[in-house]
């Protein structure tokens, strides 16, 4: 049932499932899929600012340098994301072409 | 650091929390510490049923006449809008009796509100089970408590089979997949795990394990229908090999047995879920349906915002409870001390083990006290188990 064929790609451009929700928590969201109703916690800030943002950016790594994340810790940011795709939390982007880079 | 969304929850039930294999030690302390807001909660719309199952945990049969009304449950709804609670798992009493049950869980999706609800399968015919499968929103669960009518019967009253089994037909007629089949699993229907399983993949549905409680008219039938040691231990063993499976993460207890189970593995009552009751009245979850657990009222200044970030009951189960008899066993951090309800209908104290505790502390401790009463009975009959199914 994943939207996604291929494995997660920091290369390429994702955005969040229109059926997902976020709630603001102290440690950082809790993310709802209507669709296949799993839930979901991001435990960062940082994470939950990056994946709202995510779709403003032609790819992952893009977003990761806009948000001035360190680059020793884009492993552990990839690795969060990449879990998120195989929930189908996050989607990539329509037929790989991308989000337009933000102004 | 180390950041992963790790968790999963396949379904935020009090009790449904599927973990990836990353350790969430400091996730669970905020769980223990509650929300804002509960993940999702439980509301029992309506006591009526047409059923009298003997292991009932709202021991339903009449109507409260002080339900809630439409207009009630609506504000409700926009104060669980409002506090973005996701999703809400509709129960009773069987709650498609209500009137106005399907106008309500229309103006739950309509807020964004999502909802699950459990029913018997009564309310489930063609066409309805045609709408159901055209919303992404609204998901079902049809109860079922022995995999053939004999086992079945005995528990949820004559001819309850036959009628789940024909709303799961509907169900599949209709396309609607991933509906869930919710079994409470008791001495009699263990062995027929693997036919539950089967009978969930024949459907295209997903299968639900859960608990069975003392509570309501469960602690009359206690003593007959909770599993035996020996069936804990292999109901383990199956939970382990079936990841899939959901279990509202209502065994825990059986967690001490070795590698832990999937789900967070604590109890969320009061911290990341509760129950409202037909009345309006909120209670730390839906297997403690007593005034020990009563935490306010809907119907009350403030509403169920107020009761649930301000009630003394909920504000002292957010605080670290202490082990208790349990402090010096080396499986209290697997185990938790297993389930409040279990303990309190018992009659154990919080502090003290489960009854089921895998490693037999709890038949010891049930000796030596006496079972604390129950909550209100709505039966309207006096209820008791049919006949034993043979085996």
């Amino acid at each position: 049932m994943t939207s996604l064929a291929v494995p997660f790609d920091a290369d390429r451009a994702y955005r969040l499932h229109e059926q997902v929700a976020l709630r603001p928590e102290p440690f950082g969201a809790l993310a709802y899929h209507y669709g296949n109703r799993r839930l979901n916690f991001l435990r960062a800030k940082e994470l939950v600012a990056l994946v709202e943002s995510l779709d403003a950016y032609e790819s992952v790594r893009a977003a990761f340098s806009a948000a001035e994340i360190d680059p020793r810790r884009w492993p552990s940011f990839e690795k969060a994301l990449a879990s998120l795709a195989a929930s189908d939390f996050l989607v990539g982007a329509a037929d790989g072409e991308g989000a337009e880079v933000a102004a | 650091m180390t950041l992963s969304t790790g968790l999963q929850i396949s379904e935020p039930t009090p009790d449904n929390l599927v973990l990836s294999p990353v350790k969430q030690s400091g996730l669970a302390d905020q769980m223990k510490a509650g929300l804002d807001a509960p993940i999702c909660l439980t509301w029992e719309l309506t006591y009526a049923c047409n059923l009298q199952c003997v292991h009932c945990l709202s021991s339903s049969g009449r109507r409260d006449p002080r339900e809630l009304t439409t207009e009630e449950c609506e504000a409700v709804i926009d104060e669980l809008q409002r506090m973005q609670v996701f999703y809400i798992n509709i129960g009773g009493g069987e709650p498609t009796i209500r009137k106005d049950f399907w106008h309500l869980v229309q103006y739950a999706v309509d807020h964004g509100v999502g909802v699950k609800f459990s029913t018997n399968g009564s309310g489930i015919d063609a066409a309805v089970a045609e709408q159901l499968a055209a919303s992404d929103y609204v998901d079902v669960q049809i109860s079922i408590d022995g995999a053939d009518a004999e086992t079945n019967d005995h528990v949820r009253g004559a001819g309850s089979f036959a009628t789940a089994v024909q709303a799961m037909e509907h169900l599949r007629s209709a396309g609607f997949e991933g509906f869930k089949i919710s079994v409470v699993m008791t001495r009699h229907n263990i062995p027929q795990v693997d036919a539950f399983k089967a009978m969930a993949d024949h459907y295209g549905a997903q299968l639900r394990l859960t608990r069975f409680r003392p509570s309501g008219r469960g602690a009359d039938s206690w003593d007959e229908l909770h599993p035996t040691d020996q069936q804990q231990r292999e109901l383990y063993h199956w939970l382990m090999d079936h990841p899939d499976v959901l279990t509202g993460d209502s065994f825990f207890h059986l967690s001490a047995l070795g590698e832990a189970l999937p789900g967070l593995n604590l109890c969320g009552a009061g911290r990341v879920v509760c129950l409202i009751d037909p009345v309006g009245d909120v209670y730390a979850c839906p297997f403690v349906l007593h005034d020990e657990f009563l935490a306010g009222s809907v119907r009350n200044e403030g509403g169920f915002q107020k009761v649930w970030q301000e009630s003394d009951l909920f504000t002292g189960l957010r605080e670290p409870q202490s082990a208790g008899a349990c402090a010096s066993c080396g499986h209290f951090d697997a185990c938790q001390g297993g389930c409040m309800a279990a303990k309190f209908f018992t009659g154990i104290p919080l502090d003290g083990p489960d009854p089921e505790c895998v490693l037999g502390h709890g038949e010891t401790a049930m000796d030596s006290v006496a079972r604390a009463e129950v909550g209100t009975d709505h039966s309207r009959t006096k209820v008791t188990l049919g006949t034993k199914p043979a085996g």
